[in-house]
């Protein structure tokens, strides 16, 4: 049987050693937890050890952050090797990529990078995660990304490609409501517009977190995706309104840098929480 | 463009964004560019400090920084797993002229190394000194000691785990003056390290070899100053065996 996403229609945050104790003496809002595949893929240690004891207690959503789906290059073998070996142990309740790349020729780039919008990347991406699910053998969910430059070769909007991909690939969708503030501001079109035509039928997972704000050399607002702070007002609003369309959906708070104390991101999981409730 | 290039830029400063990325109004992207550049080297760079915090104490955050900045574009992470990124840093170190007078850098990098490696290398339940006990002495020559999968052995012309105890959680650690050899291990949750006695490094060497006890110990007892029964010792008293092949 292939995995199906099947995270429930609750809270979760991105899992920080830090606060294991915490989580294991009270999680609160929090109902499950997201993990970095890549950190998981060591032979042994405390780490691991760690996990496979919160998966008793915890569904585990399982995202990836290194497979480079939007590469120019053949996907990693070796990586979706140890992908497989990851999930077959920990049978998360949920397996998640990013739309970008991240690896050349010359090595692991450690950031997500972007793809132009037209057929031909569209295709190659689908192949991409036609090969993650047939590998793996689960429905992946694709993430939308938070992008700083736009590629005088896209022919087709963000939208319209994100549906080529699900049309080839039948893969679910991840939406990050954060990187659609972040790339509509930077892009300069409307996060209601886009919220209001995305494909909702697809969405497995939501994703929030926070950013900073900059400008560019022009002057024109440039925010950028940093996971290190609360999420915004804004975001929380288009949660909103993303929320009236979906229904319940599973809800995740990042926060990846600056990482706070417990309390402060289980505050951020409550009002997330509040948020789900409204519309139940 | 392809990838290759947008990679190629995004680790040499010096080269112009490549063309074809823009910003909202067509305008040729700049500072937009500059925002990966940052985020691949700055994430990269917090990737080393993670790693060498130690080696960073004795070079100062600053020059560490600047530091980070050349290794991470030269020696970019060779798969997406960041906690085996940067095993060339000692050599970098060995290599990078503005710290050649710090000699001992290297070494302390490959302490550090060892570290990192001995947390994540595979688990193992270590066994008690009965079943060696149990030997008869031909048995016990002939026997093979299987040791932890994360025991590391550094051995250093300078005094390492001095100048790493100083520089981390023993701050008031004196400075030997000869080297030493530091064993590395991680029996269960916790990386632990000692110094080891004069013929220990090669006594686990040999272990790890896959010799014999008896050839270990015929090899060993010519080094000066070696105590077998201190190193027998020193292996149960560190957990270090996990089985016995006789």
């Amino acid at each position: 049987m292939p995995l199906i996403p099947h995270l429930p229609n609750s809270v979760g945050v991105g899992y920080k050693p830090q606060h294991l104790d915490d989580i294991l003496a009270d999680s609160g809002s929090v109902k499950w937890l997201e993990i970095h595949a890549e950190n998981y893929m060591s032979a042994g240690g405390p780490p691991i050890a760690q996990l496979k004891r919160l998966a008793e207690q915890f569904p585990i959503s399982c995202h990836g952050v290194g497979l480079s789906i939007g590469g120019e290059r053949p996907l990693d073998k070796d990586h979706l090797t140890r992908l497989k070996h990851l999930i077959n142990w920990l049978k998360p309740a949920s397996f998640s990529e990013h739309l970008a790349w991240s690896t050349h020729e010359g090595g692991f780039l450690n950031d997500l990078l972007p793809v132009p919008y037209n057929m031909e990347t569209a295709k190659r991406v689908a192949d991409h995660v036609n090969e993650v699910q047939d590998t793996l053998n689960v429905q992946m969910l694709l993430e939308n990304p938070s992008v700083y430059v736009a590629f005088a070769a896209s022919t087709m909007d963000e939208i319209t490609f994100i549906n080529e991909v699900v049309s080839r690939t039948g893969c679910g969708l991840l939406l990050d409501v954060n990187n659609v503030f972040i790339s509509g501001t930077n892009q300069e079109y409307s996060p209601e517009e886009y919220i209001a035509n995305f494909p909702v039928e697809h969405i497995g997972e939501l994703h929030l977190g926070g950013h900073i704000k900059d400008q560019d050399e022009h002057g024109a607002p440039l925010l950028i995706d940093s996971h290190n702070d609360k999420v915004v007002d804004p975001v929380w609003t288009l949660l909103d309104t993303l929320l009236k369309r979906t229904g319940p959906k599973p809800i995740l708070v990042e926060w990846d840098n600056d990482i706070p104390d417990w309390s402060i991101l289980e505050s951020e999981a409550a009002r997330a929480t509040t948020a789900l409730e409204a519309i139940s | 463009m392809s990838q290759i290039d947008f990679a190629k830029a995004l680790l040499d400063n010096e080269r112009p964004t490549p063309g074809g990325l823009i910003d909202p109004k067509g305008r040729p992207a700049g500072k937009r560019f500059d925002v990966y550049r940052n985020n691949v080297v700055l994430s990269l760079s917090d990737a080393l400090s993670d790693a060498y915090p130690v080696v960073q104490k004795l070079v100062g955050d600053k020059f560490f920084q600047a530091m980070a900045g050349v290794f991470v574009r030269q020696h970019p992470p060779k798969s997406p797993i960041i906690s085996q990124f940067a095993p060339e840093f000692p050599d970098f170190l060995a290599a990078f002229p503005p710290v050649a007078k710090l000699t001992y850098l290297p070494d302390v990098a490959r302490l550090e190394k060892a570290r990192t490696e001995a947390y994540h290398a595979l688990d193992a339940t270590p066994i008690d000194g009965a079943a060696l006990a149990a030997l008869t002495p031909e048995q016990m020559s002939e026997a093979k000691l299987r040791l932890h999968p994360s025991l590391y052995i550094i051995s250093s012309p300078f005094p390492v785990f001095a100048i790493w105890q100083q520089n981390s959680d023993a701050p008031e650690t004196a400075i030997p003056k000869h080297g030493q050899d530091v064993l590395i291990a991680r029996p269960s949750d916790m990386v632990e390290m000692r110094t080891l006695p004069p013929g220990a490094a090669d006594f686990l060497r040999a272990l790890n070899a896959g010799r014999t006890l008896g050839e270990t110990i015929e090899f060993c007892e010519k080094i000066p100053l070696f105590d077998l029964t201190e190193n027998i010792g020193g292996l149960f008293e560190s957990n270090l065996l996990i089985k016995i092949e006789s």
